[in-house]
């Protein structure tokens, strides 16, 4: 835990700053501003809302009721593998529940828990992503569709992911992964950060 | 003219903005939960559901009257609808009604008995959240909230604060500080205007009731009581008298019955802070320093100061409020004429305000020994409910007079209770003491309900500037017009709630603006029966200069009445920046408003270069934090325990030099740099 939540405030403070500033400091590109956030954070942290409060010359209250409103965004923070489960009509009837029964038990997420201590992996349930055709579907980080998914199909992509994770070389292959849309310098960045925290805070090493 | 009909009968609309208005006027009082006249319409509760030929049914305080509308307001569907909305409103809400707070005050209450729901079909309010009661002032049980908003809106729009917000979504959806945090963590200034307009007991005065009980039975304690000018013309409301009449009579007399030692008038304290005040103005308009002089009497007003205008703590009058100077005058100087210790002494006041318990506990008003100087703060509610436990019949009271020698009282300090007042007593007393233009005692200009008013008052050669401003929304607009030199007044009277203290958070319900122009009415008729008028003319504030005190704005003066102030936090957080690791050194920038304004950004940049350098890295933590409460000494950071102000982005690298390096951990472990 210690290590992933120091990888993820080494996040470069400036960003927030120039997101703020990219929206002209405007109160009415709040969602925008947050979106953004989100997408640098994974999730929006506390003490970063109170901050873009303050740029905005907004109350606290007013941000936090708006982050706390849409279902995008998340004051939790999230996993670097986002699962989401479909379980709308189609999927739901063709077996939704018994895949997200798997993600559960593989990831060791009881009900109350949706993302792993490690913040590796995050489950969500999503209404539709309309694509009922290849009912029941599961995408990982937007990006990668499973449609026509058995448990046992899923339980297998799961162990991958995992072992990814394992071998080590898929932390900043993820990373990388999770910031494709942002530029290439923030990219950098990270990885550079995540090298360095594994450097300073792995327990049991140095002093 | 355009009229509607309703119920059969013609009514003329008059600017009237919406159906809700006119309605009223045709006599029938449609029920409401979310509508104030004073708010923006929010259209949430649908109570006031009205049938509109041609258009169905409609929420009348949000569809403005049209010429020719048929409205019936009492048919059929319009009963069904709002017995429904108020059954599903009951559904989740904790019915703990017989042990609530607001038992017996409560519009959920009252409207569920009115329109007849005498069943809830739809079972229990399942999950109960924590009620928030980690304040001196205001309780919080959002297991009763009915999300009608009215604290919402109050907050935001009259008091410029924003506090309180919905938050989440459908079911889940609540009003909560950012965060769900506790109000004592957030800005809130306690001024308890959510608490004037909540309809149930979501938001509540904070009950002192028992503490009171246990003095009065404490027969080793001496129990004082000090009543505020605004109390007089609103306790009658508890027990079915109209706001505005006066009551003192009655009040004194009950509260030696409920066994108070002394019975004592707020209303000196007040002509005492009158006297102190018009002498720190008079100086400081002498020396033309600081500029205009805002006043203190208002607790909300001053925490509101602290957080929001840091820089502009010195315009602030450094006068203690009525309450606490009159607490310092009994703990220090009465008591020895008592011949009881402080410790012993009792001191409950009773005050239309929910910020004034707050303001009793600020530690500036603890004396060395621990000695609170008021020990106790009663709300005008809280005293009513008291008579009604120990029994005693408020209309049959005979009327009795204050203890002496503090019950002398001018109409000056009486007027202290409504929005205009101190500072027309303050000009009173400067009428007075500059020897000109004595026979002036009513200054009209200052007086009315206007948000701000402003005044050039004449007194022999000296032109004052004078502004009034109440509810905090206003002030926030009249401090940043002086800030940014658009208007200029010499004095400035501040409260925080419309209305001044006739309309606080602790006055009786319904605590609306009828109301309060009513109490305030009420104060202006008993200023005007008072045989003394000008605060300078009350022998008994005289006498204790004489004899303690020496003269206004002396050495011992400071030390009784005067205070001071400082920047404080709105809300607590920290974001880390840079490094976790342990045994490093913390260092903290500000990130609050007054430092984001001054360049803590550019600060932090030059920071985080330094720390992620190869000489430093691993050593130290960088993190933002949300106010040192210092903010009106530049960008602050703490490095370690110690706190450095006035660092800019130009002195940030000598500042890091300077104050962080010699204070790294000295040895750091090669193979962690490595």
């Amino acid at each position: 835990m210690a290590v992933a939540e120091n990888e993820m405030f080494q996040r470069r403070f400036d960003k927030v700053n120039s997101i703020i500033e990219k929206h002209g400091g405007r109160v009415s590109n709040l969602i925008a501003i947050l979106q953004e956030i989100q997408a640098e954070y994974r999730y929006l942290p506390e003490e970063v809302l109170t901050y873009v409060a303050t740029a905005l010359g907004i109350p606290p209250a007013t941000v936090y009721g708006v982050a706390t409103f849409y279902a995008q965004f998340s004051l939790k923070p999230k996993g670097k593998y986002i699962i989401k489960v479909c379980d709308g009509t189609a999927c739901h009837v063709r077996g939704s529940e018994k895949l997200r029964y798997v993600v559960r038990e593989k990831l060791g997420l009881d009900d109350s828990k949706d993302t792993t201590d490690d913040l590796k992996f995050t489950l969500e349930t999503v209404s539709c992503i309309g694509a009922c055709g290849l009912a029941p579907v599961v995408t990982v980080n937007d990006r990668e569709v499973y449609g026509q998914l058995t448990p046992e199909a899923l339980s297998i992509i799961l162990d991958q992911l995992v072992a990814k994770e394992k071998s080590g070389d898929g932390s900043r292959r993820a990373d990388a992964d999770a910031d494709a849309d942002a530029d290439a310098d923030a990219d950098a960045d990270v990885a550079t950060d995540s090298t360095r925290a594994a450097g300073t805070d792995v327990p049991g090493e140095g002093c | 003219m355009p009229h509607v009909t309703v119920d059969g009968q013609k009514v003329e609309i008059n600017g009237e903005k919406n159906i809700l208005e006119v309605v009223r006027k045709a006599g029938i009082e449609l029920p409401t939960f979310c509508y104030h006249s004073e708010l923006s319409v929010y259209g949430a509760c649908r109570m006031c559901a009205v049938e509109v030929d041609g258009m169905g049914l409609v929420a009348a305080c949000s569809t403005p009257p049209a010429d020719g509308m048929v409205i019936r307001t009492n048919t059929e569907r319009t009963q069904r609808l709002r017995r429904m909305v108020v059954e599903l409103l009951l559904a989740d809400h904790h019915r703990d009604c017989t042990t609530c707070e607001k038992n017996g005050m409560c519009k959920l209450q009252s409207l569920a008995y009115q329109l007849g729901v005498r069943k809830v079909r739809f079972g229990e309010r399942e999950e109960m959240l924590p009620i928030d009661d980690s304040n001196p002032s205001v309780v919080r049980d959002p297991n009763k909230c009915i999300l009608c908003g009215d604290c919402v809106r109050v907050c935001s729009e009259i008091q410029g604060i924003g506090v309180l917000d919905f938050a989440g979504r459908g079911s889940r959806t609540c009003v909560s500080p950012a965060f769900g945090r506790k109000l004592s963590e957030v800005e809130c200034v306690y001024c308890g205007q959510c608490v004037a307009v909540c309809p149930t007991g979501a938001l509540t005065g904070k009950p002192e009731g028992e503490a009171v009980w246990s003095a009065l039975h404490d027969p080793t304690k001496t129990v004082v009581a000090q009543v505020a000018p605004a109390v007089r013309v609103a306790l009658g409301e508890v027990f079915g008298g109209k706001p505005g009449e006066i009551e003192t009579g009655k009040i004194v007399a009950a509260l030696r019955k409920l066994g108070f030692a002394k019975v004592f008038d707020t209303v000196f304290g007040a002509d005492l802070t009158a006297v102190e005040e018009c002498h720190e103005f008079l100086g400081r308009l002498k020396k033309g320093e600081d500029l205009p002089l805002f006043t203190s009497c208002c607790p909300g007003w001053v925490k509101f100061m602290e957080q929001y205008y840091p820089d502009m703590l010195p315009n602030l009058s450094t006068c203690r409020s009525p309450q606490q100077m009159f607490g310092s005058v009994i703990k220090r100087f009465y008591s020895k004429e008592l011949g009881v210790r402080p410790e012993d002494i009792f001191v409950v006041s009773i005050m239309p305000c929910t910020a004034k318990k707050f303001e009793a506990k600020r530690p500036e008003f603890v004396s060395d020994g621990g000695v609170r100087d008021v020990d106790a703060v009663l709300s005008t509610n809280e005293v009513g409910l008291l008579l009604k436990q120990a029994g005693i019949v408020f209309d049959e009271l005979e009327g009795e007079g204050f203890d002496q020698p503090f019950g002398l009282a001018t109409g000056g300090g009486v007027i202290f209770g409504v929005t205009g007042g101190v500072a027309e007593a303050v000009l009173r007393t400067a009428a007075a003491s500059l020897g000109v233009d004595s026979g002036r005692i009513d200054f009209y200009e200052v007086r009315g309900f206007e948000g701000t008013r402003e005044a050039t008052v004449r007194l022999g050669d000296a032109e004052v500037r004078v502004a009034v401003v109440h509810g905090l929304a206003n002030a926030r607009a009249l401090v940043e017009a002086v800030r940014r030199k658009e208007v200029c007044y010499n004095l400035v009277e501040v409260m925080a709630c419309p209305g001044g203290c006739v309309g606080g958070g602790g006055q009786p319900y319904p605590n609306d603006i009828p109301a309060r122009k009513s109490r305030g009415k009420g104060l202006y008729r008993s200023d005007k029966t008072m045989q003394l008028r000008s605060p300078s003319e009350n022998l008994a504030v005289t006498r204790l200069y004489e004899k303690y005190l020496g003269k206004p704005g002396s050495e011992v003066a400071h030390e009784a009445l005067h205070t001071s102030y400082g920047p404080r936090r709105r809300i607590s957080g920290d974001m880390r920046i840079n490094g976790a690791t342990p045994g490093a050194l913390d260092i903290s920038v500000c990130v609050g408003t007054g430092c984001y304004l001054r360049g803590s950004y550019d600060v932090i940049d030059v920071f985080t270069r330094l720390a992620e350098s190869d000489e430093f890295i691993g050593r130290v933590n960088l993190k933002a934090t949300f106010c040192l409460e210092h903010c009106d000494r530049g960008v602050s950071i703490k490095v370690g325990d110690k706190i450095v102000t006035g660092v800019t982005p130009e002195n940030a690298e000598r500042v890091f030099m300077e104050e962080v390096v010699p204070r790294l951990p000295r040895e750091t472990c090669a193979a962690c740099r490595a």
